[in-house]
């Protein structure tokens, strides 16, 4: 009986090969494809593998990851040529039978294996003001409707990881352009009723490098982790700057 | 030790005047105008005409330039379409250049063509004559009155 039990709560385990793109330039300035081979069981995700790589067969491997939950948006990588989170991708939905391909994201300097150099996309983020702007001192709740909030209820769930943002072509042949993060962020405060900053951050994203710049290839859209329809976010961004108000 | 916390809410400079929102708007626009001209002129120019297809020749394109309409209309594709295209590869130089100078050559070019072309054309579709006077008659198509 025992036994039975035993053997049906057994979550089954399999052998995959993970091709992970090394580089460090403390050993060698050259980038290499090195496979691991690594026992999984079901319910494991990429990031597990990761950690079992870099815990059991090679420490110098390189990574980032803080909550492995799917909240800090930590550990977005390209993973068989698809930005995700590691740690929200389970092993058991890809081609097992292939190897799992497993990269930096692209379009941001490579510091060393998976970690890459974020602060372009962050000053990208910083320049659209990710704050509320308002006059009134916060003395009392300010109050709002369900339907004002409804407005952009979508871009509030950005976990700034930059799957949208390295998954752009334009942002791989452009860096200057603030890419679709930093529009989400901006249009979080710009559709806010609470917010008095719209013209300024409009301003802002009428840029040379700003939303025009969008070619609605839908990539971000499709990079999201956390589901936000970004290409509609950017749309929207546009036609508030048309209408010269949010 | 003190710590200095950048000022975050200091905007990046505008240095110029900003005419990518008017080229996105003129692709739309063009774009969807472009879409009733062009399919006006296949049909005027292939399936209205008896004969179909093989009804186009000389004397089709002379008749068509001598009506007004279709010299206003060819003149809308012409200009709408160059400018459009034009529009377009310059994006495209915008994304792919790295360095400055190509970037301003090849947009410089893309200019050049467009305006060369925007101005043969023009002079074209308004000064066609099918039957110039004082060309050799052999020359001539056959439905030009004789000299």
């Amino acid at each position: 009986m025992a036994e039975d039990i035993k053997e049906i709560a057994e979550v089954p385990s399999f052998t995959v090969t993970l091709m992970v793109r090394r580089y460090d330039p403390e050993v060698s300035e050259e980038v290499k494809w090195v496979d691991y081979d690594v026992t999984v069981y079901g319910t494991d995700r990429v990031l597990d593998a990761l950690h079992k790589i870099k815990w059991e067969i090679d420490g110098s491997l390189t990574f980032r990851r803080s909550c492995a939950h799917g909240v800090c948006g930590s550990d977005a990588m390209r993973i068989n040529g698809r930005n995700r989170l590691a740690c929200k991708t389970l092993i058991k939905d890809l081609d097992i039978t292939q190897p799992i391909y497993v990269e930096p994201i692209k379009g941001l300097a490579v510091e060393k294996d998976l970690v890459v150099n974020m602060e372009p996309f962050y000053k990208a983020y910083r320049d659209i003001n990710p704050f509320l702007i308002a006059t009134d001192k916060p003395e009392k709740e300010r109050i709002q409707s369900p339907e004002d909030r409804a407005r952009f209820e979508d871009t509030t769930k950005c976990i700034l990881c930059a799957a949208c943002t390295t998954s752009c072509p334009v942002f791989w042949t452009d860096g200057q352009y603030f890419g679709p993060a930093a529009i989400v962020n901006a249009h979080r405060f710009i559709f806010d009723s609470r917010d008095e900053g719209a013209e300024v951050r409009l301003d802002i994203l009428n840029d040379k490098e700003g939303v025009w710049r969008c070619r609605t290839t839908f990539n971000c859209t499709e990079a999201c982790p956390r589901g936000i329809q970004v290409t509609k976010a950017i749309a929207e961004v546009k036609q508030a700057i048309l209408r010269g108000r949010a | 030790m003190s710590v200095v916390i950048e000022t975050p809410n200091s905007p990046r400079s505008r240095k110029q005047a900003n005419w990518e929102k008017y080229g996105w708007i003129y692709m739309r626009v063009s774009g969807a105008a472009l879409v009733v001209l062009i399919f006006v002129h296949l049909i005027a120019n292939l399936v209205v005409p008896d004969g179909g297809i093989k009804a186009i020749d000389f004397a089709f394109v002379a008749g068509k330039w001598a009506a007004p309409f279709w010299q206003w209309w060819d003149l809308a594709m012409l200009w709408l379409a160059l400018i459009h295209g034009t529009n377009g590869m310059r994006t495209i130089v915008n994304d792919y250049t790295e360095k400055e100078g190509v970037r301003k050559t090849l947009v410089v070019s893309l200019w050049g063509v467009c305006t060369a072309l925007i101005v043969l054309g023009t002079l074209v579709i308004f000064t066609f004559d099918p039957c110039p006077a004082g060309a050799a008659a052999e020359l001539l198509p056959s439905f030009c009155p004789v000299q």
